[in-house]
């Protein structure tokens, strides 16, 4: 899988949990930036691509996403 | 009518990743439906409870039910039940929830301790939810309480659930003496988050990292099941339960086909795994009838063929167990319409079990409002669609639900009767009614909430009450409240008619006005009348202002009061509303003999 393709996988996991038909999202796409993005919806967020692509993430490993592209390396990371 | 279909994804079943990843999408499309009804519920937490709300908000959604929640804050379950908050106080709740697990018991036993010392833990856990469920009966409201899961670790192994120590052992102790108050208490229903985790399996139950991230005290595939489980509770108490249980035959009662196969022929029985499953199939459906479930047969057959196959000597179901047999060559939802018109349901209430999807799906389209579950077409996956979809869901178990299958048949046997008189008042008198028509009394408020909430035809008003409600009226004396037994010659039909009067300023105005269908043109509803009259004048009332609120289901009663002799007052829109001077009133009903007061 490429890293557009898990990209285009992750955004459409943003836009079903936040219900936005055409949102977009890039590296630098962080909590900041997207007002429902709460802790509580990260949780969501995550278990949502954690079935989507057959991964875990540990617990520490989760506080330290930033953004989308640091979500997306580490998937890579995971998915070799 | 808006054509609306439910969302199978909500149904047994489950899509649990649909449910958790579009709930948004899905809640929008659900609040498009007409009629919904609304109830306030409040969450009161021991953990995190966010997806929760949000999920349960799906499920009753897709029952008709439009929640407004209130949340208390992080594990303050406790302190908002004992103490309340401005918001909590006047957001008059018709439902409360608590959701506590395991993680909120305080203190588990030592190993060092001893059985008294144990026991007090025991108690001392124990009065904590018996006051927090105290506090709560200010709201008169239903309160639903989970029970307690087990431990996911047990360091004690196998003895945990054996020894006194044990965490295991301690957890069923405390779910028996929930159990118990959920009998002893009105109102209080045990939500069996003990059966719910191991229907699931423990470890997917509980997910320690979301535990330690989150504070939720499942997993999030589990919360999706949680809520359905709520939900049905609450369609329960909303009287949104079904009553009857549609069977088709062939390859559903039983293996093969009746008319080509013969009776020899089909399966049923414990001779073959095949017989065996057709076999568990029908005792389930005879225990459902006998807590009170109604069944209708619904069967492209010959009647003759279809009726012989219940006489198959291993036959665990009867043909007299089936309160309406229809086997002819008629489309199928025309027959289920028929089914309902002959028990006199709403055709809501039916559910409908056939193995061949064609019919199914004929039925579904047709008749919408008739539960069709999926079932496949393989008879030992048949069970589980009726159980877990919670469409027999009971509150409790009355004894009028248990007898009402033979208030259906004695009603059958009158139908026979009244085909053999010369006039309808004939056939009247010789059923040698009596009727005890008196003032509320305390060991009928179950009966009496039941009715309030489940009767929906003959219902002028469609007010809904809790228990809570009806005994506060009970006790008032600004109320006029009449309940009705109706008795025959073929037996008692139970408590069935219930009026409630508010009397202001020598006027009373009826609240509520309702009339249980088994006992239709029986003119239960003059004695009824003439009851309240007389109570009225007792109470130097001169008038009485009855209200017709038009639901989906109540176009019979449009014209009660015209035929009570009411006076029209106002009819802005399809609700009516009616007077009626009292001064000359005359007694309107002949047939029945009357004990009242």
């Amino acid at each position: 899988m490429t890293r557009k393709e898990l990209f285009d996988g992750v955004q459409d996991i943003f836009r079903d949990i936040f219900d936005e038909d055409d949102m977009v999202i890039e590296d630098k796409t962080s909590s900041d930036d997207i007002e429902d993005w709460d802790s509580l919806n990260h949780i969501n967020l995550v278990s949502a691509i954690e079935k989507e692509f057959e991964i875990r993430f540990a617990l520490g490993e989760l506080m330290a996403l930033k953004d989308v592209g640091a979500m997306i390396d580490l998937m890579i990371e995971k998915l070799k | 009518m808006e054509i609306y279909k439910k969302i199978t994804a909500l149904e047994y079943p489950l899509d649990v990743n649909i449910i958790l990843r579009k709930k948004k999408s899905i809640k929008k499309y659900l609040l498009l439906q007409d009629n919904l009804i609304e109830k306030n519920i409040v969450i009161l937490g021991g953990s995190t409870t966010s997806e929760v709300k949000n999920i349960l908000e799906l499920f009753l959604l897709n029952n008709g039910i439009k929640a407004n929640f209130y949340e208390s804050e992080y594990n303050k379950f406790y302190e908002d039940a004992l103490f309340g908050n401005d918001i909590l106080d006047k957001f008059n709740p018709d439902i409360v929830y608590i959701h506590t697990s395991n993680q909120n018991i305080i203190k588990y036993p030592g190993y060092k301790e001893s059985e008294s010392e144990i026991a007090t833990l025991l108690s001392n856990e124990m009065q904590r939810y018996k006051s927090i469920w105290s506090s709560l009966f200010k709201f008169d409201c239903a309160i639903i309480q989970n029970n307690f899961d087990y431990t996911l670790d047990r360091s004690l192994g196998n003895l945990d659930s054996s020894d006194i120590h044990g965490k295991t052992y301690f957890i069923n102790q405390l779910n028996s003496e929930f159990a118990k108050s959920s009998r002893e208490i009105k109102n209080l229903y045990i939500n069996d988050i003990n059966y719910l985790s191991s229907y699931l399996g423990l470890k997917d139950w509980f997910d320690k990292s979301l535990w330690h991230q989150a504070k939720y005290a499942l997993s999030l595939s589990a919360i999706p099941e949680l809520a359905f489980s709520i939900s049905k509770i609450i369609n329960s108490i909303s009287g949104k339960t079904k009553k009857c249980l549609v069977l088709d035959l062939d390859n559903t009662c039983w293996g093969g086909i009746i008319g080509d196969d013969g009776l020899g022929g089909i399966h049923i029985g414990t001779e073959t795994a095949v017989a065996e499953t057709f076999t568990s199939f029908q005792i389930y459906a005879k225990e459902l009838k006998q807590r009170g479930i109604t069944l209708a047969a619904c069967s492209k057959n010959d009647f003759k063929n279809a009726k012989e196959g219940f006489e198959h000597p291993e036959s665990i179901l009867k043909f007299d167990d089936f309160t309406s047999f229809k086997a002819n060559w008629d489309p199928k939802h025309q027959n289920i319409i028929d089914i309902a018109k002959e028990i006199n349901i709403g055709i809501d209430s039916l559910v409908f079990i056939d193995d061949n999807p064609v019919e199914r799906d004929i039925v579904f389209s047709q008749v919408p409002s008739v539960a069709v579950p999926d079932i496949g077409a393989d008879v030992i996956q048949f069970i589980e669609h009726i159980d877990r979809n919670g469409y027999f869901e009971p509150i409790s178990l009355l004894a009028d639900d248990i007898n009402r299958n033979q208030y259906y048949e004695d009603n059958k046997k009158r139908a026979v009767e009244q085909s053999t008189f010369k006039s309808y008042d004939e056939f009247l008198v010789s059923l040698d009614m009596t009727a005890e028509i008196k003032s509320f009394s305390s060991i009928y408020l179950d009966r009496i909430t039941q009715l309030t909430n489940k009767t929906n035809q003959f219902n002028l008003t469609t007010k809904r009450y809790t228990t809570g409600e009806i005994d506060t009226i009970t006790l008032s004396d600004e109320y006029i409240k009449v309940y009705g037994k109706l008795t025959d010659k073929y037996g008692s039909n139970g408590l069935v008619a219930v009026s409630i009067g508010r009397i202001e300023n020598r006027t009373c105005h009826i609240d509520l006005w309702l009339m249980s269908c088994r006992v239709l043109k029986r003119d239960m509803e003059f004695a009824m009348l003439d009851e309240l009259v007389n109570k009225c004048k007792d109470q130097d009332v001169s008038e009485i202002i009855g209200y017709y609120y038009k639901s989906s289901k109540n176009s019979m009663v449009s014209d009660l009061y015209e035929k009570f002799g009411f006076e029209l007052t106002d009819a802005n829109s399809e609700d009516t509303i009616w007077k009626l001077d009292i001064a000359n009133y005359e007694n309107k009903n002949k047939f029945i003999g009357v004990n009242n007061d």
